[in-house]
This record gives C-alpha cells, sequence and structure tokens, in this order.
C-alpha cells in the first residue's frame, strides 16, 4: 500500500480527483433529487432473518438466492463438463456427419443471443423433459416426507425442484458449446506423434482417445475451464427470466417487495463479485503452484 | 538363408496428393533379418517403415506383413500392430505416465493381460534396456537417450515379432546416442526382425544383413553390408556414402 502510494504522479491524482467528482455528482444527484432514503441497515435481515416466534435465525431471501445459485453452478458444471468433453470430443471425430453435429451446435448457440438461447431451451428441452419424467409430483411427493434435510442440502426448497432441474440443465447446455470449444483445442494441441505412439502399439481410435490423448489434453485445459466456471456462474443469472429462484431472481422479488433498488442491487453485485473474484485468484494461486511443481 | 518372408513389398506406391513420395517400391524382408534403411531426407524412407505398420497407408502395390495382408479399412491392422513395435524419432512417451505406466499401458488395455503379469513384463523389459531404476519415473525427468530406452522396452512389452525404427537417434545428443544404440545391437543379438532407419554407419556395419539406400522415394540399391560400404554399385549411393562417413 505504502510503495502504491509512493508510485503516485500527478496525472493519477488527476484522474482520482475525476472520479471523485463524477461519483459525487452521481451520488448528490441520488441524495439530493431522487430524495431516496437510504435503508442499507435492513439489508442484514434480508440475509439472515430472525423468526420471532420460533426464537431462530433462519436463511432469508438473499441468502437463498445465493445458495441456489451456487447449487445450480455446481450442478451445471458438472453437467456442462460432460456435454462439452462429448463436444469437443465429437468436433475432432474423424466421423463428417458428428463433426458436423456438434459444429452446428456451436455455431447456434455462438450465434444467437444468451436469453434468446435460454428461453428456447427452457420451452422446447428442459420443460418437456420434466413433463415426461413427471418430475414436478416426485418433488411434491419428497417435499411431504419428514426429516428431508439431505435432499433440501443438495436442491434448497424440494417444492421448486423441477425449476432447478430446468434452470441446471439450460445452463449446462448453454456453457457445453463453449467448454467444447475448450475441449476441441486441448485435444488438437496434443502432438500428432502421441495418436501414433498409441496407435503402434495397437489401440483402436477409442483407446488412443481415452487414455492417452484426453488425459493429457484435460489436464492442459484445467485453467480456462477454471474460468469457464467462473463464467458460467455470471450466466446463471439469465436463468433468473425462467423463474429460477436464484440470487438475481431472488433480488428482483426483493426490490418488488421492499423498494430498496440500490441496496439489494449493490448486495447482489457485491455477492457475484465476492464469489467470482475469490475463485479467479484461489484458481490462479493454484495454478501457480502446479506450475511450480513443473 | 532358410527363414521365410515376414514383410513382402511389391510395386508399392504412395502419393500425398500429387506428390509421390514412393515409387514401386518392391522389397522383401525375411524373419530375422535386420535391415538398415539409408538415403538423403525426403528419400522416402520414413514413409516406407510408417507404411508396415500402416500409420500411413499406401496407394497401390501390395503390402504383406507377418502374414497380413495391409489395405486402408483392414480388420487385421489394429492385430497386426500389436506384432510390430514402432520406435520413433521423437520418442513419443506419454508424458501424463510414468516409466512403468507407459511400458504396461499397451499390455492391459490391448492385449488384456493382468496388471500383475504386465508389470513382471514391464520390469523385464526395463532391465534389458538397462535403466531398472527409472521405473517409477515420468518421461520429462529422463534424458533423451533414456527416454528412447524407455520407448524401446515399451514396443518389446507387446512382445513385438518385429521392429521398426524410425531414426532412433536423430533427436539425441551425440554423448546419448550409442547407449540407444548399444541396446539395438543386444536386440539384434536375440534374432529380433529388424528394421532401421538411420545414419549411424557404425551401427549399420555391425548389424545389418542387408542394406538398402533410398533416393528421391525409390529403392537405388540393396545389397550386403560388406558390399555395400566397399564396392557400391550406384554413383548416387557413393556419393551419399562419401558424405556421411567422411570425418
Amino acid at each position: 500500500m505504502r510503495t502504491f502510494i509512493g508510485r503516485m504522479r500527478w496525472p493519477d491524482y488527476l484522474i482520482l480527483a475525476v472520479l471523485v467528482f463524477f461519483f459525487g455528482y452521481i451520488w448528490y444527484t441520488i441524495e439530493g433529487t431522487l430524495n431516496y432514503k437510504w435503508r442499507w441497515e435492513l439489508i442484514p435481515g434480508y440475509i439472515i432473518g430472525y423468526n420471532a416466534d420460533r426464537e431462530a435465525y433462519f436463511a432469508n431471501i438473499l441468502l437463498q438466492g445465493l445458495a441456489a445459485t451456487i447449487r445450480i453452478s455446481i450442478y451445471a458444471s458438472l453437467l456442462a463438463l460432460v456435454f462439452g468433453t462429448a463436444l469437443g470430443i465429437g468436433r475432432c471425430s474423424k466421423n463428417l456427419t458428428i463433426r458436423m453435429l456438434a459444429r452446428t451446435y456451436l455455431e447456434l448457440l455462438r450465434n444467437i443471443p444468451p436469453v434468446v438461447v435460454v428461453f428456447i431451451f427452457f420451452f422446447f428441452l428442459s420443460q418437456q423433459l420434466i413433463d415426461a419424467l413427471d418430475l414436478a409430483r416426485w418433488s411434491r411427493g419428497i417435499a411431504r416426507q419428514e426429516d428431508i434435510w439431505l435432499w433440501e442440502f443438495f436442491f434448497g426448497d424440494m417444492r421448486r425442484f423441477p425449476s432447478i432441474i430446468s434452470g441446471v440443465i439450460v445452463l449446462a447446455l448453454f456453457e457445453s458449446a463453449f467448454v467444447g470449444e475448450i475441449v476441441r483445442a486441448g485435444i488438437q494441441s496434443i502432438p500428432k506423434g502421441q495418436w501414433e505412439a498409441a496407435r503402434s502399439i495397437g489401440m483402436n481410435r477409442f483407446q488412443e482417445l481415452w487414455y492417452i490423448v484426453l488425459p493429457q489434453a484435460m489436464k492442459k485445459v484445467i485453467p480456462p475451464l477454471a474460468n469457464q466456471f467462473i463464467s458460467l456462474i455470471k450466466d446463471s443469472s439469465i436463468i433468473s427470466l425462467i423463474s429460477v429462484q436464484e440470487l438475481t431472481y431472488k433480488t428482483v422479488e426483493m426490490v418488488a417487495s421492499s423498494r430498496m433498488i440500490f441496496e439489494a442491487w449493490i448486495t447482489t453485485a457485491g455477492f457475484y463479485f465476492v464469489i467470482c473474484f475469490g475463485l479467479s485468484q484461489l484458481f490462479s494461486r493454484l495454478e501457480r503452484r502446479r506450475e511450480g511443481q513443473g | 538363408m532358410n527363414r521365410h518372408p515376414i514383410i513382402e513389398v511389391r510395386n508399392l506406391d504412395k502419393f500425398y496428393g500429387t506428390f509421390q513420395a514412393l515409387k514401386d517400391i518392391s522389397i522383401t524382408v525375411h524373419q530375422g533379418e535386420r535391415v538398415v534403411i539409408c538415403g538423403p531426407s525426403g528419400s522416402g524412407k520414413s514413409t516406407l517403415i510408417r507404411c508396415f505398420n500402416a500409420l500411413e497407408t499406401h496407394s497401390s502395390g501390395s503390402l504383406t506383413v507377418d502374414g497380413v495382408d495391409v489395405f486402408e479399412g483392414s480388420k487385421e491392422i489394429r492385430r497386426l500392430r500389436q506384432e510390430v513395435g514402432m520406435v520413433f524419432q521423437q520418442f513419443n512417451l506419454f508424458p501424463h505416465l510414468n516409466v512403468l505406466e507407459n511400458l504396461m499401458i499397451g499390455p492391459i488395455k490391448v492385449r488384456k493381460i493382468s496388471r500383475a503379469q504386465a508389470e513382471r513384463t514391464a520390469r523385464k523389459y526395463l532391465d534389458r534396456v538397462h535403466i531398472p531404476e527409472q521405473a517409477e519415473k515420468y518421461p520429462a525427468q529422463l534424458s533423451g537417450g533414456q527416454q528412447q530406452r524407455v520407448a524401446i522396452a515399451r514396443s518389446l512389452c507387446m512382445e513385438t515379432r518385429i521392429m521398426l525404427f524410425d531414426e532412433p537417434t536423430s533427436a539425441l545428443d551425440p554423448e546419448m546416442i550409442n547407449e540407444v544404440l548399444d541396446v539395438m545391437v543386444e536386440l539384434a543379438d536375440t534374432g529380433m526382425t529388424m528394421v532401421v532407419v538411420t545414419h549411424e554407419m557404425g551401427f549399420a556395419r555391425k548389424v545389418a544383413d542387408t542394406m538398402v539406400f533410398m533416393e528421391d522415394g525409390r529403392i537405388v540399391e540393396v545389397a550386403p553390408p560388406d558390399m555395400f560400404f566397399t564396392a557400391p554399385a550406384s554413383e548416387r549411393c557413393r556419393m551419399f556414402l562419401s558424405q556421411i562417413l567422411e570425418h
């Protein structure tokens, strides 16, 4: 910190002054013109609420949303890893049809806005899947049972289970295109000699891929995959549009009922930032350590 | 020589697009025979031996290896590759597996041999290439010469009947060439059928039964080494030899 201040020159002070002025002006507008009443003190109550009757704390709307976002992100990224790996392998296939199908999927997802993709996946795929499997009735059945803490730990409110599942599927399908490209790049970065060496000890194409090329490729693409995971957490806010009750959706809900527009959105932004920035710091530290090991 | 032919090539051509890499190649390698192929770079030596285990597919002509008729799409090729070992210029060890696993993965996954059996075989061949103490190391921790010896052992672990060497010492530092050549000489002494693409003429003199000189996609000369080195029939071969033996 000391060295940072020590290295400041007059342009730095000028830039800072302009910024302070700019944000000060916005602040002044909100305070003066809008006559907005800040109620930051209420925010903690929306994170962890206190139930006076039962004399117990409970996870309130924002924390519920955060938990849902974390769950959905983890499940969706696992699913996206599976889909995406299959897609990446498909992109490197010797079979023209498989290669074209994988390419088509990728280009469609790349060239359609995410929001539109999410709606299409939701109405055409995950909704049909949930109806076909009768998931809604099944999860209501579980919700009525007692002692379902394990279910709730993994999926939150069981009555909302179908919505979580469709959120996970939609997000996974969406992200799998990008994971697929990462995996493809990884596979193609493995020298041809590796395939040839595997082939010359009698391996078939699948064995070459599975035992020799893919393990090396996946190890190489861990850093970009980790970044994609962070992107996925951010992208997960899109599925609030299909009424999945994650952090963004819950914030909209909270704003509607409490009218604490600024506090709620700033808090939510803070949650996303802390998680994503924290993970990116963690990943880069892990990567440095991995490189240190050689 | 009362040995039966194990590799038979008849009028083989190989095209890359319009470029003809191999022109009307005919050659027979007998069981237990040691053939050394030499020639200037770009003469098609590597392409030819890569055809022998179908890493390259020839365009026309016939190729029979160990009784298997090799052609594109043949179902027999995978079985054939288990009998034919290949050692590459760049070693091509599997960097994510340690030495022992490099040697065991073929026998276990392809030949479906038990782990214990595969490990016994692997250790036997590591002894054979004189690096039993490196079994637990990863390829990146080994010198080039050691890596190439592991690569030879990896092929041997498949209990191959034919060994192909594609410039096995060209990527090595000079001081490591001999440790690899020594292993190859010992292998030759066991009666293994070997086809070696190399410029190491000392090695060729010591082990070769037959010398083959290639240029421009053609076989120019086939001769036993004593004749090949003392009285090559063709002018081009004489020139090539004087270039690489001079100094």
